[in-house]
C-alpha cells in the first residue's frame, strides 16, 4: 500500500519487532498520504469488473455476501484495513491503534481511536466520530438486522471525546477484533436521521460513504456504475468510473473477458478449466492468487465410527489429494495440512506431510479392530464402517471429487455414499445442527488477517450442542479449548504465535476434518489495468480499488 | 358478454389463491430458507442467523405468515425482496421492459418467419421446400439454445467482430442504436427456435384448411391462387394461432431463461432463477402470481379475439 512509498520499507519481521509490545501489528503512519501534498492527477478511464454475482446489498451492515463487498470497497472506508502481508494500515483512523501509541490499553480493555480531520461524506458532510459511533451501535440495535455482532457486543461505554477521537471499553479482551474492525465500514449517521426502520432506510439502496467512489446508479439484475470521489482523502482513485458488470454464467464471464467486454474478472474467476487457455490471451494477465478457504471432508465427530481416531487417521491415508487436485482441480489449488491459509504469519509449516498409503491405511484399521464383513465393509462392535457424504447438489468438480474418494475409501474396505443436497437445504440446519455424516465443503475459520478459530474449534461453538459458533463436527478437545481462550486474550503477535501453531497442531492430529487443499483464485484482467493486488486477508478484489489504474 | 366476463373473473380469482397456497407452502416447506446462504460467510453463527430470522418474521407460524402476504397484497403491497429491499412490483417492471424488448423482437421475427414458411411448406406440400423447410425447422428445434448462442458469440463477437457480445447497451451509451445492435443476436438465437415452433403449427393448420371443401369451391369459382391464399386460406388457418399466441404469452413474459443467461440481458427468466437461487420468497411469490395472472389473462384475451374473428364461436 501506501505506506511502502512514504519510506516505511519494513518487512513483517521488523514490524513486529518494533512493535513487539503493540496490540496490533501495524504501521501507523501520521500523514500517511503524503501523495496528497502534490497535485492530485485526474482521475480518467473506466474498468469493467465482471462478477458472477449481483451485488445487491449496499448498506454493509446489512446480511450480505461476497460480492456485496465488491462495492462496499469502493464506497465506503474502515477505520483501518489490512494488506496483503497482515499489516494493519490507518484509512479514516489517522492511525492505528496500538499500545504503543496509547490507542490500546495494555490490558486490551481500553481503546481510543484518532480520526482524520479531513474527511467528507460524498453528499459533502464532514464525517466526525459520532458517525463511527452511530456505526458502532447500529451493529448491535436490536431492531437492526446487523449480520454480525461477534466483537461490537462486547464495546461499552462508548464515548465521543471531540470530532476526531473517541474511546470505548471492551467487557473483555478480544484480540480478533482489530480484524472485525478492519472490515467494518463506517456509515454516515445523518443518512438515518428520521428514519423509522433502519433495514428499509433509503440509504440502503443509494450508499452515501467516504471511499473512492461514489454511487452512481444501478441497473437492476445488469450493473451498478461508480464513479470517482474528486474529493477522497487519500490518494486515487485514478479512475473516473467503474462498471460493476453482473454475468451470472461463468462460462460466459469468461467469454467476455476474451471479447473484451469485460476488463477484469471477479467473482467468481476465472474457472481453472479455462486456466491454461486464459495464460495464452494476448494482452491479458492471468495471475493466480491464494485465499483463506480450506477444502475438506469434514466429519461429524459425534457418528461412533468417526469416534475412533483410527478411523479419521486411515481415511485421511487414503485420501489421494495430490491425484484429485491434479485430475478435477486443474492443477491449481495447493495441498495443505491446515485449516489456516499458508500466507498467515501463524502459519504452522512444521505439520505432519500427509501420505497416500493404502496399506498403511488398511493396516491402521485392522489394528484398530475394524474387521472386513460378509460385504467387505469393515466392522466392529456391530458399527459398520458406512457413512453418507454430502456437498452442494450441481457443483460440478465436487461431485467428481466425491466419486474419486468414494472409490479410495472402498479399497479400503469403508462404504462411503453419495448423498447431495440443493444448497438451500445444505447449508441449513443440516450443516449447521450436525445432522450430517461427512461433508466436502470449502471453509474460512479465519477473520482478515487474525488467527483465532474459536467458532470452529470451540467446544462451546456447536449449535447441535446448544453452542453459537459452527463447530459443526462436534469436536472437542479441552486443550485445544484452553489454548484459544489464551489466545484470543493476548495482543501480542509473537506471544500468540506458538499458541496457534499448537491448535493447528492438535487439529491435525485430530483430523476433525481432513484438509484437502487451499483454494487458489485465477484472476484475470487487461494488461494495461495497473494497481491491483492480491489480498489474502480481503475476500474481495475491490479492496484497493482507490489505487487501481489504466495505463 | 358481461356475465361471460364476470364469470371468467370470479373463476380467475379462485385460481390465483390456489395457485398462490401451493406456491407458498412449497416454497416454505421446502427444508433450508433464505438465510442458509449465508452459513459459510466468514464469522457467521448460528445464532446471528437465528437472531435475523426472527427479526425478519421467518419464525412465524406458516399460515400467520400467508395470510399476512395475502392481506398486503389484496391492500397493492406486493412486498419487498429479501436480497435489495426493493419493492416486488418495482422489480418486477425493471425486468419486464428487457424482457418485452428481446421477447418482442425474437416474437415479431419468428411470427412473420414462421407463418411464411408454415404456409410454403404446407402449400407445397411434399416439394423439395417443405422437405428442407421441415428439416431445418426440425434442426434448429433440436439445437441446444446455450450452445448456439455460444456460437454465435464466437463467430459474430470474437472472429468477426460484427456485434456485441452480449448485454442490452453499453454503459454510457443506450441510444436507439445501440440497443438494436445489442439486440440481433439473443433475438436471432432465441427467433430460430421459436420459427421452428410457429412455422410447424402453421403448415399443419394451413393443410388443414386446404383441404376443406370451401376452398375447393373458391378455386372453382376461379379466384387466383393468390386471393384464395390470402382471403380464405390464411384467414382460416391463422385462427388457431390466436389460441396459441394466448397460451404463448406468459411464456412470451416469463423471459427466455437460457439465452438471457447467455447474452447476460436482465429479463425476466434470470430474475426467477436469481430470486429462487437465493431464496427471495417475496420476488418468487411475486413472480407466480404474476405469471399465473398472465396465464388467465392470455386465455381470456385469445377467446375473446376467437369469439371475434370466428362467427362460429359465442361466449355466452
Amino acid at each position: 500500500m501506501t505506506d511502502k512509498q512514504d519510506g516505511f520499507l519494513l518487512n513483517r519481521r521488523q514490524t513486529l519487532l518494533m512493535l513487539g509490545a503493540t496490540g496490533l501489528t501495524t504501521i501507523a503512519v501520521p500523514g500517511f498520504f503524503r501523495g496528497e501534498a502534490l497535485a492530485k492527477e485526474a482521475p480518467k478511464g473506466q474498468i469493467i469488473i465482471g462478477f458472477s454475482q449481483e451485488p445487491t446489498v449496499f448498506n454493509p451492515h446489512l446480511l450480505h455476501v461476497e460480492c456485496d463487498e465488491g462495492v462496499h470497497y469502493a464506497v465506503f472506508d474502515p477505520l483501518f484495513d489490512v494488506d496483503p502481508e497482515g499489516n494493519y494500515f490507518p484509512l479514516l483512523a489517522a492511525e492505528v491503534p496500538t499500545v504503543a501509541n496509547g490507542g490500546i490499553s495494555a490490558d486490551g480493555l481500553n481503546w481510543k481511536i484518532k480520526l482524520r480531520d479531513d474527511v467528507k461524506w460524498h453528499d459533502g458532510k464532514p464525517f466526525t466520530a459520532e458517525d463511527v459511533k452511530f456505526t458502532l451501535e447500529l451493529l448491535t440495535d436490536p431492531d437492526f438486522r446487523s449480520w454480525r455482532r461477534t466483537g461490537h457486543e462486547l464495546v461499552r461505554d462508548l464515548t465521543v471525546v471531540s470530532p476526531t477521537e473517541l474511546t470505548w471499553r471492551m467487557e473483555k479482551p478480544f484480540a480478533p477484533y482489530a480484524a472485525f474492525l478492519a472490515s467494518t465500514f463506517i456509515v454516515p449517521k445523518h443518512a438515518f436521521d428520521g428514519v423509522v426502520d433502519k433495514n428499509s432506510a433509503p440509504f440502503n439502496n443509494a450508499p452515501i460513504g467516504t471511499g473512492a467512489f461514489k454511487w452512481k446508479k444501478r441497473v437492476a439484475g445488469d450493473h451498478i456504475e461508480l464513479e470517482a470521489n474528486p474529493d477522497y482523502f487519500g490518494e486515487g482513485p485514478h479512475i473516473q468510473q467503474v462498471v460493476i458488470k453482473y454475468i451470472p454464467d461463468l462460462t460466459v464471464l469468461y467469454t467476455q473477458f476474451k471479447t473484451g467486454d469485460v476488463d477484469l474478472v471477479g467473482v467468481q474467476w476465472i474457472t481453472a478449466d479455462h486456466y491454461e487457455e486464459a495464460k495464452s490471451l494476448p494482452g491479458r494477465i492471468i495471475e493466480l492468487t491464494g485465499v483463506a478457504t480450506i477444502e475438506s471432508i469434514s466429519l461429524n465427530m459425534e457418528r461412533p465410527y468417526f469416534k475412533d481416531p483410527a478411523v479419521r487417521e486411515a481415511l485421511y491415508h487414503a485420501l489421494d489429494k495430490q491425484a484429485i487436485i491434479d485430475a478435477i482441480y486443474y492443477g491449481v489449488p495447493t495441498p495443505t495440512e491446515s485449516y489456516m491459509p499458508k500466507e498467515s504469519y501463524y502459519y504452522n509449516p512444521d505439520l505432519p506431510k500427509h501420505e497416500y498409503n493404502i496399506d498403511k491405511a488398511k493396516a491402521i484399521l485392522d489394528k484398530a479392530g475394524w474387521k472386513p464383513g460378509a460385504d467387505g465393509i469393515r466392522e466392529k462392535d456391530g458399527v459398520r464402517l458406512s457413512f453418507k457424504n454430502s456437498t452442494t447438489a450441481g457443483n460440478n468438480l465436487r461431485e467428481q471429487a466425491q466419486q474419486f474418494v468414494q472409490q479410495s475409501f472402498r479399497d479400503i474396505g469403508v462404504e462411503m455414499t453419495i448423498s447431495n443436497l440443493p444448497p438451500a437445504v445444505m447449508w441449513g440446519d443440516y450443516w449447521m445442527m450436525s445432522q450430517f455424516d461427512s461433508v466436502m465443503v470449502g471453509l474460512t475459520p479465519l477473520i482478515g488477517p487474525d488467527p483465532d478459530p474459536s467458532d470452529f474449534f470451540k467446544s462451546t461453538a456447536s449449535p447441535a450442542k446448544g453452542g453459537t459458533g459452527q463447530n459443526t463436527w462436534v469436536y472437542a478437545n479441552a486443550e485445544v479449548d484452553a489454548l484459544m481462550e489464551q489466545g484470543g486474550a493476548l495482543f501480542v503477535p509473537e506471544e500468540r504465535l506458538p499458541i496457534y501453531k499448537k491448535v493447528q497442531e492438535l487439529v491435525r492430529k485430530d483430523l476433525p476434518m481432513l484438509p484437502m487443499f487451499q483454494y487458489m483464485q485465477v484472476r484475470g484482467r487487461k494488461a494495461d489495468v495497473d494497481g491491483f493486488k492480491g489480498n489474502i486477508n480481503n475476500r474481495i478484489d475491490t479492496w484497493n480499488i482507490r489505487d487501481w489504474r489504466r495505463k | 358478454m358481461l356475465g361471460y366476463t364476470l364469470r371468467r373473473l370470479w373463476q380467475s380469482v379462485i385460481l390465483l389463491l390456489i395457485v398462490s397456497v401451493i406456491g407458498f407452502s412449497v416454497l416454505n416447506l421446502a427444508p433450508g430458507g433464505p438465510l442458509s446462504q449465508y452459513t459459510l460467510t466468514p464469522g457467521m453463527t448460528k445464532e446471528a442467523l437465528d437472531r435475523i430470522a426472527e427479526q425478519m418474521g421467518l419464525n412465524r407460524p406458516l399460515p400467520v405468515q400467508y395470510l399476512d402476504w395475502l392481506w398486503r397484497l389484496v391492500q397493492g403491497d406486493w412486498g419487498h425482496s429479501y436480497r435489495d429491499g426493493r419493492p416486488v412490483l418495482e422489480i418486477i417492471a425493471g425486468h419486464l421492459w428487457a424482457t418485452i424488448l428481446l421477447m418482442g423482437g425474437s416474437t415479431l421475427l419468428s411470427i412473420l418467419i414462421g407463418t411464411w414458411l408454415g404456409v410454403h411448406t404446407a402449400i407445397r406440400r411434399g416439394s423439395a421446400f417443405d422437405y428442407v423447410g421441415t428439416i431445418v425447422a426440425m434442426v434448429s428445434l433440436s439445437i441446444p439454445t446455450f450452445w448456439f448462442g455460444l456460437v454465435a458469440i464466437y463467430v459474430f463477437s470474437l472472429k468477426l467482430q460484427w456485434l456485441p457480445a452480449g448485454n442490452m447497451f453499453t454503459v454510457g451509451d443506450g441510444s436507439f442504436l445501440d440497443y438494436v445492435r445489442h439486440l440481433i443476436l439473443p433475438s436471432v438465437v432465441l427467433a430460430l427456435v421459436n420459427v421452428a415452433v410457429w412455422s410447424r403449427y402453421m403448415r399443419s393448420a394451413t393443410l388443414e384448411v386446404v383441404n376443406q371443401d370451401f376452398i375447393r369451391t373458391a378455386r372453382a369459382k376461379g379466384l387466383s391462387p393468390r386471393r384464395v391464399l390470402l382471403k380464405h386460406v390464411l384467414g382460416n388457418a391463422m385462427l388457431p394461432m390466436i389460441t396459441l399466441a394466448g397460451v404463448q404469452l406468459p411464456a412470451l413474459l416469463g423471459g427466455a431463461l437460457v439465452t438471457e443467461t447467455v447474452f447476460t440481458w436482465p429479463g425476466m427468466g434470470r430474475l426467477f432463477l436469481d430470486s429462487l437461487g437465493y431464496n427471495d420468497y417475496p420476488v418468487v411469490m411475486g413472480l407466480l402470481m404474476f405469471s399465473a395472472i398472465l396465464v388467465l389473462l392470455g386465455n381470456f384475451i385469445a377467446d375473446l379475439l376467437v369469439a371475434f374473428v370466428d362467427p362460429r364461436v359465442r361466449l355466452d
